[in-house]
């Protein structure tokens, strides 16, 4: 179905975003704008979500060019639910930014970029092209250089450094692959693509050139062994910076995999097996990695590492029963990763400081908040019947199914590492006696802040956690969802026939 | 013309990823340049190099009779370079930045992200 | 660079360089031009005119923080866009006026967007070269 107005979510984040940059130096103002046109966004996404579950896929041509010539946009359920997670956790860091952000960003900028990061992403979310994909990638990570630098601190230009210089170089791999796959058939749009990729004769180059759309998308959602620019860069700018790339950035990476994988490059035998490894290892490292750290912010960026690993293992099982546990695994980790980073900025307005070693005793001093911030931190490790229990169920089963006990068992020691650093935080953070911190002087701490920013630094904390706890407790829906998404990753004919046509009458 | 070309790609690509594994900045730096000017050429050759023939129909007939040059891996080589020049942009003052603030231009140098706080 | 054939020439290139930039951004929508070369082009305009009588001067003559043009340019962008989603076409579709205007030719909505993309190009790139040759 043909609807010239799905391309709202991307059109609305640019609007805002100019809007932002009228009022460059009013701080106050911008603030105000960006949270109120952050909720009207996710207005607009819960419109999408609905309009596309009752009536199906929603097309439109850019330009009113034919697909597959000119640039196509496509609502299908995965890209509106995936627009959907964006608005909830864009407006989430919005209002936390409210609170964190330190007026001496605002002035440069902080509020106008972070929109343009979010068209960025709905743009990616919405494409149906390959080389619009890159266009919305490459806007993404411009955007997100600037968020990571700025400030200017040792510490976050020589993160940002490595996480500009690989991002770099994924794009640049990522153009290489695209330069192939055009000079193999000869078009962009992913559904013609899907067609056209299929009846290569030649499987060995179309391998290879999904190999190389698997190294480019692999470094920027950060699986083993490209990992290592991710534990190096994201606990160095503002926690509000660090919960939308945790949350996000690398989440894009999982959907173009997601997408490439089930829609181009249908995996064979070898591309299985070759994600699977990839994936175990990951998870491995991610939660191996996140065990020896003291930094908190470090350890869940070594555990972004590792559930991106679970996500991938989806993948590599290939069978839609993973595929819809992967799918429920990314609504939960969005949410609850963009969650843990807030939390760990709150921790550190009050402490000042996000060492687990000098931490301590916060159980004693503030019960109430305690409790807030168990509930993303058991969900992560998936206690049944928090969110992260549910999708592990889903792989677990059709590991044993399939016959692939090997990522099945990188699965559960996964989850077993996780719960432990989890335990380990929970102790370390909230029950160990703690020392009294001596005072810094360039920390603006929680209780010196003006009721409104507590509000703000409070009140997203408790949105998230809410929707975590429904999607704990009010799994069938969230199920649902994902059985209608899986069922479409395995059988992209919908797809196909949304933008070209009855594929009846495509085949000579 | 089209043997030049695989050369001149293989090469770019090579001296880029020699240029990146070296341990100074601007060397890195140039190195990303290198492998981007090749990924565009390489997008130009695979779209197939046909001489002097522009795809435009003239006013007698509807549909393009002669063997025309593709407009579209032009498209993307010109967004390609847009889109690496405000990048090469970005990442030349990033570096100047790093070595006003590291006081260094040595990558092995860049340790404050490991540090245990 | 204080030569006084320099500083002369470019008192004269300032004006001619800016009429050729939109020369080559009006003839953009069939010949090779368009707002990224012609934004381009009145760019090194006024950067011709810093490096011959200094920065003060150059901003002197723009008047207001260059950096402004960007939020103009993309809402222009934006606008022309946009206004196919009124009339119930799809995103970016062109629109044209019926009758020709004398000089310019047709106009349509993809002028407006190229005229959007010219003062976004001017804004960024006199804004990246302000700012290095200030910290240098």
């Amino acid at each position: 179905m043909s609807n010239p107005y799905i391309i709202l979510p991307i059109i609305f984040q640019l609007f805002t975003a100019i809007l932002l940059m009228f009022f460059w130096t009013q701080k106050n103002i911008q603030k105000a704008i960006s949270v109120a046109l952050s909720v009207v966004t996710l207005g607009i996404s819960v419109w999408l979500m609905t309009i596309v579950l009752k009536n199906g896929i929603y097309v439109t041509q850019a330009g009113s060019w034919e697909a597959p010539f000119g640039i196509t946009f496509i609502a299908d359920p995965l890209s509106a639910l995936m627009v959907l997670l964006t608005s909830i956790a864009g407006l989430a860091v919005s209002i936390f930014s409210v609170g964190s952000v330190r007026n001496a960003r605002v002035r440069f900028g902080y509020f106008p970029i972070f929109h343009f990061l979010l068209m960025g992403l709905n743009g990616a979310f919405l494409t149906g092209d390959i080389f619009n994909l890159y266009v919305w990638f490459e806007i993404i990570i411009i955007s997100s250089f600037v968020l990571i630098t700025l400030g200017g601190e040792k510490a976050q230009i020589e993160g940002s450094i490595k996480y500009v210089t690989m991002n770099l170089l994924a794009s640049a791999i990522f153009l290489t692959a695209i330069a192939i796959l055009y000079g193999l058939v000869g078009s962009l749009n992913m559904a013609d693509l899907s067609l056209k990729v299929a009846k290569l004769e030649n499987r060995g180059l179309v391998n290879v050139t999904a190999i190389l759309f698997f190294v480019g998308f692999g470094i920027k959602s950060a699986v083993f062994p490209l990992h290592f620019w991710l534990p190096a860069s994201y606990h160095t700018p503002p926690t509000a910076i660090s919960a939308i790339f945790g949350g996000l950035l690398t989440k894009v990476g999982v959907y173009a995999l997601l997408r490439v994988f089930t829609l181009i490059f249908v995996p064979d035998e070898f591309m299985v097996s070759l994600i699977s490894w990839v994936a175990g290892l990951t998870i491995l490292t991610g939660c191996i990695g996140a065990l020896i750290q003291n930094n908190i912010r470090k350890v869940f960026s070594y555990l972004i590492v590792g559930h991106i690993g679970y996500m991938i293992a989806g993948l590599g099982m290939f069978t839609e029963a993973a595929l819809i546990g992967t799918v429920f695994y990314l609504i939960h980790d969005i949410i609850v990763k963009t969650n843990l980073f807030m939390v760990s900025g709150l921790i550190f307005k009050i402490k000042g400081t996000f060492s687990m070693r000098n931490l301590g005793g916060f159980y004693k001093e503030y019960p109430k908040l305690s409790l807030l911030m168990a509930i993303p931190i058991f969900s992560l490790v998936g206690i049944p019947p928090l969110s992260g229990f549910w999708a592990k169920l889903f792989w677990v089963e059709s590991g044993f199914e399939i016959g692939n006990f090997m990522l099945v068992a990188f699965i559960i020691s996964g989850s077993f590492l996780t719960l432990f650093v989890m335990a380990k935080l929970w102790s370390e953070v909230f029950w160990k006696d703690g020392d009294k911190l001596p005072k810094k002087i360039n920390v603006k701490y929680f209780w010196e802040l003006k009721p409104i920013k507590r509000v703000a630094m409070v009140f997203p904390i408790v949105f998230l956690s809410l929707i975590s706890l429904y999607i704990g407790l009010g799994a069938d829906h969230i199920i649902q969802l994902s059985t209608i998404i899986g069922k479409q990753l395995m059988d992209t004919t919908p797809y196909i026939e949304a933008v070209l046509g009855p594929i009846t009458e495509l085949q000579p | 013309m089209e043997l030049l070309l695989v050369i001149i790609i293989g090469l770019l690509y090579a001296a880029g990823i020699y240029m990146m594994l070296r341990r100074s900045l601007v060397k890195l730096i140039i190195g990303l340049i290198l492998l981007g000017n090749g990924a565009n050429l390489l997008i130009f050759l695979l779209g197939r190099i046909v001489k002097g023939k522009p795809p435009i129909i003239d006013d007698a007939s509807y549909v393009l009779s002669e063997i025309y040059a593709d407009p579209v891996p032009q498209a993307l080589i010109l967004t390609a370079i847009v889109i690496s020049f405000g990048l090469q942009a970005f990442a030349i003052i990033l570096i100047k930045r790093a070595y006003k603030v590291v006081k260094t231009d040595d990558l092995d140098e860049m340790n404050a992200t490991d540090e245990d706080l | 660079m204080k030569t006084i054939i320099f500083k002369t020439a470019s008192s004269y290139l300032l004006p001619l360089l800016l009429l050729f930039a939109i020369f080559i951004l009006l003839r953009g929508h069939y010949l090779p031009g368009g707002g990224f070369v012609g934004g381009l082009i009145a760019a090194i305009a006024f950067v011709i005119h810093s490096f011959a009588n200094g920065i003060e001067k150059t901003r002197g003559i723009i008047k207001f923080h260059p950096g402004f043009l960007m939020p103009i340019g993309l809402s222009l962008a934006l606008l022309a866009a946009i206004t196919p989603l009124f009339t119930g076409g799809a995103l970016m579709t062109g629109l044209w006026f019926e009758n020709p205007v004398p000089v310019i030719g047709m106009v349509g909505s993809a002028l407006f967007f190229d005229i959007g993309v010219f003062l976004v190009v001017i804004g960024v790139v006199l804004t990246i070269i302000f700012t290095i040759s200030e910290t240098i």
